[in-house]
Formats: C-alpha cells, structure tokens, sequence
C-alpha cells in the first residue's frame, strides 16, 4: 500500500508513511519483550514474590535487567538489602539514558515524570535511532515506551498467574530457568565486535568475582562485589589506556 | 521483606529515571561515567548467571543448572527468542534431574 503512493504527493503521506512504521516497529518491540514478561511473572512466583509484588515491579520498577536481579538475589537466599543494591546499580544506566534523551523530548511537568519512566533500554534505542528527523524520534520514544509497558506488564500478570497454578519449582526446572534468562539478558551486550573483548573481559572477571567471594560473604554480596569490576575496569579510559585523574 | 525489597527496588529505580532527565547534564554526562555504567550491567549480569548456576546456600557446586545454562547458550547460539532460551534452560535442568544425572 505504502509504495502505491504517488510522487506528486511526497512529503505528507511520506511523513505518515513513515510514522505508520515507527507505529509499527514499537509495536514489534512490545510484542517481543512481552515473552520476557511473561518468563518475569513466572520466575517471579517461581523466586517467592506473590504475583502482586510482581506486578508491582512491573509497573514501577519497569526496566527488566533490574527486576530479574532483584528476584534472582532474593530467590538465591540474598537479603533484601543486596537484592536493592543489584536492581539499583542496574537500573544506573537508565539514568545516563534520561540524560541523552532529555534535550530531544524538552517535556516539562507531569509529561517529564512519564518520560523518566519510559526510559529503558527499547524505548532508547527507538529514539537513538531516528536522531536525524526529531519529530520521528519523540514518536518512537512514547510509542515504543508506552508499547512495551502495556505488554510487559499484561505479559507479567499471565506469567504470575500461570506459574502460580504451577507445581514445584524445581522439578519443573525454573531454578534453571533464572540464569537462563541472564544469561539471554547477557547475550546481546556480547555480540558488538568492537566492545566484545572489554565486554566479555568485564563479564568473566564478574563471574569469577562472584564465584570465588561466595563462600565467604553472605548471599547476594558476591553479585555486588562483582560491581567493582565494572567501577574498575570504566576507571581506565580505553582510548588513551592512562588512568583518569579527574 | 520481600515488600520491602520490592517497594525500595522500584522507588530506587524510578528515582535514577528520573534523576536522568532532571539533573543537569554536568553531573552525570562524564565519559567515566557513561563507561562504568554500561560496564555493569555485564559485569553483574554475568555473576549472576555464574551465582544462580553454581552455587547454592554459599557453596560452590554443579547441579542440574549447570546443565540448563548449557542448553540455554546452545540455544542463543542458535538464535532463539528469549522465552525459548529460558523454557530450553528449564526443560534441560529438569530432565537431567528427573533421570537423575545430576541433583
């Protein structure tokens, strides 16, 4: 249909041609990230959380790298204050997202609040994207925001409650089910060719820290001491490889 | 002290978001940083896959889990979509427990 349209109108049905795709893209990534809200609701249960808390989560945490953790710490035996720390120092990022974000949607007010909770990593990498024509960009940014918040939360609700009519944990294999889905959360931040040896360095040395302070230091606190690693290893400005004095 | 946990975690969450877009952008915009805080995420991504795999109750060992994280990565190496790696992750650990191969 989009390609019917003939020249001698170009520039407006162009225009909605093109927001009709960036509709639809947000749509596609709403979708997608909806079967990780789905894996969330029931991990969520699976880890202990009633489906209200994971719901909760959903909707006001709402950045997934940072719910997983906190369920994952508490499910492993992790104390409460562990678990926090690692959602929070995950959920970092999204702030230095706001930050990049924040000249181009120039919203004041109540409008500012809802933009801070849309900033995660979908709704970023929508707008990032389409910098080049600003109009298109604000419209991936609320559309793929509000998208994925519809349905990742819909698809936490039918994940609590479906692992909620479900049996035991472990027989079922969701204990296994956790760091399958880190690891999937890991996955793509490995794949880039040129951060791919920093980045698969820093996750390594990550793992190992943990392993190796686990018998020794109370549940989740290893997870957090592999933090130092990331503080370290950014320390070093790799473009230069002298340490920043400032 | 789950609610507890829930309840400071997602306040604490929204408050970076927020602290995003209202901060003026001197102090946070620094190219250490940017770097530390896309280093985290790796960094404890990844201790967490090596926590919830291979130990339990502050020891080290190898279990059922060990082999779902296996068959998750085969899967990722293949492409998978999301809930695919975690049910394969799932379905792997409980097999290989249910014939008793590994606790």
């Amino acid at each position: 249909m989009v390609s019917s349209v003939p020249n001698s109108a170009p520039e407006p049905s162009t225009d909605s041609a093109d927001r009709r795709a960036v509709l639809r893209d947000a749509l596609g990534v709403g979708l997608a990230t909806g079967a990780y809200g789905v894996s969330f609701g029931a991990l969520a249960v699976a880890g202990g959380l009633s489906p209200l808390q994971a719901q909760v989560l959903s909707l006001v945490m709402f950045t997934g790298a940072s719910q997983f953790a906190l369920i994952g710490v508490l499910a492993s035996g992790g104390g409460a204050v562990s678990a926090v720390l690692t959602s929070w120092l995950l959920g970092a990022r999204n702030a230095l997202y706001g930050l990049r974000l924040a000249p181009l949607l120039a919203v004041r007010g109540p409008r500012k609040l809802a933009a801070a909770h849309l900033t995660i990593d979908e709704s970023t990498a929508m707008a990032l994207g389409r910098l080049d024509r600003e109009p298109e960009a604000r419209l991936a940014f609320w559309a793929t925001g509000l998208n994925v918040f519809f349905w990742w939360n819909l698809a936490t609700l039918v994940g609590s409650l479906g692992a909620s009519a479900l049996g035991d944990p472990k027989v079922l294999g969701l204990d296994a089910a956790i760091p399958a889905g880190f690891v999937a959360l890991l996955w793509p931040r490995l794949q880039d060719r040129q951060s791919r040896p920093l980045h698969l360095a820093v996750a390594l040395a990550g793992a190992a820290v943990a392993l190796s302070t686990t018998p020794w230091l109370p549940a989740g606190v290893p997870v957090l001491a592999a933090g130092v690693v990331a503080i370290v290893a950014g320390l070093r400005d790799p473009w230069s490889g002298r340490r920043r004095t400032s | 002290m789950i609610w507890v946990a829930v309840i400071t975690g997602s306040l604490g969450c929204l408050l970076l978001k927020v602290a995003g877009v209202a901060v003026p952008a001197e102090v946070l915009d620094r190219p250490v940083v940017r770097r530390i805080a896309g280093l985290l995420p790796l960094a404890l991504l990844a201790a967490l896959v090596a926590v919830q795999t291979f130990t339990a109750n502050g020891h080290l060992l190898i279990d059922a889990r060990a082999a779902g994280l296996g068959a998750a990565v085969v899967a990722l190496l293949l492409r998978a979509p999301f809930l695919v790696v975690v049910a394969t992750g799932a379905v792997v650990a409980a097999v290989v427990r249910a014939l008793g191969w590994l606790p």
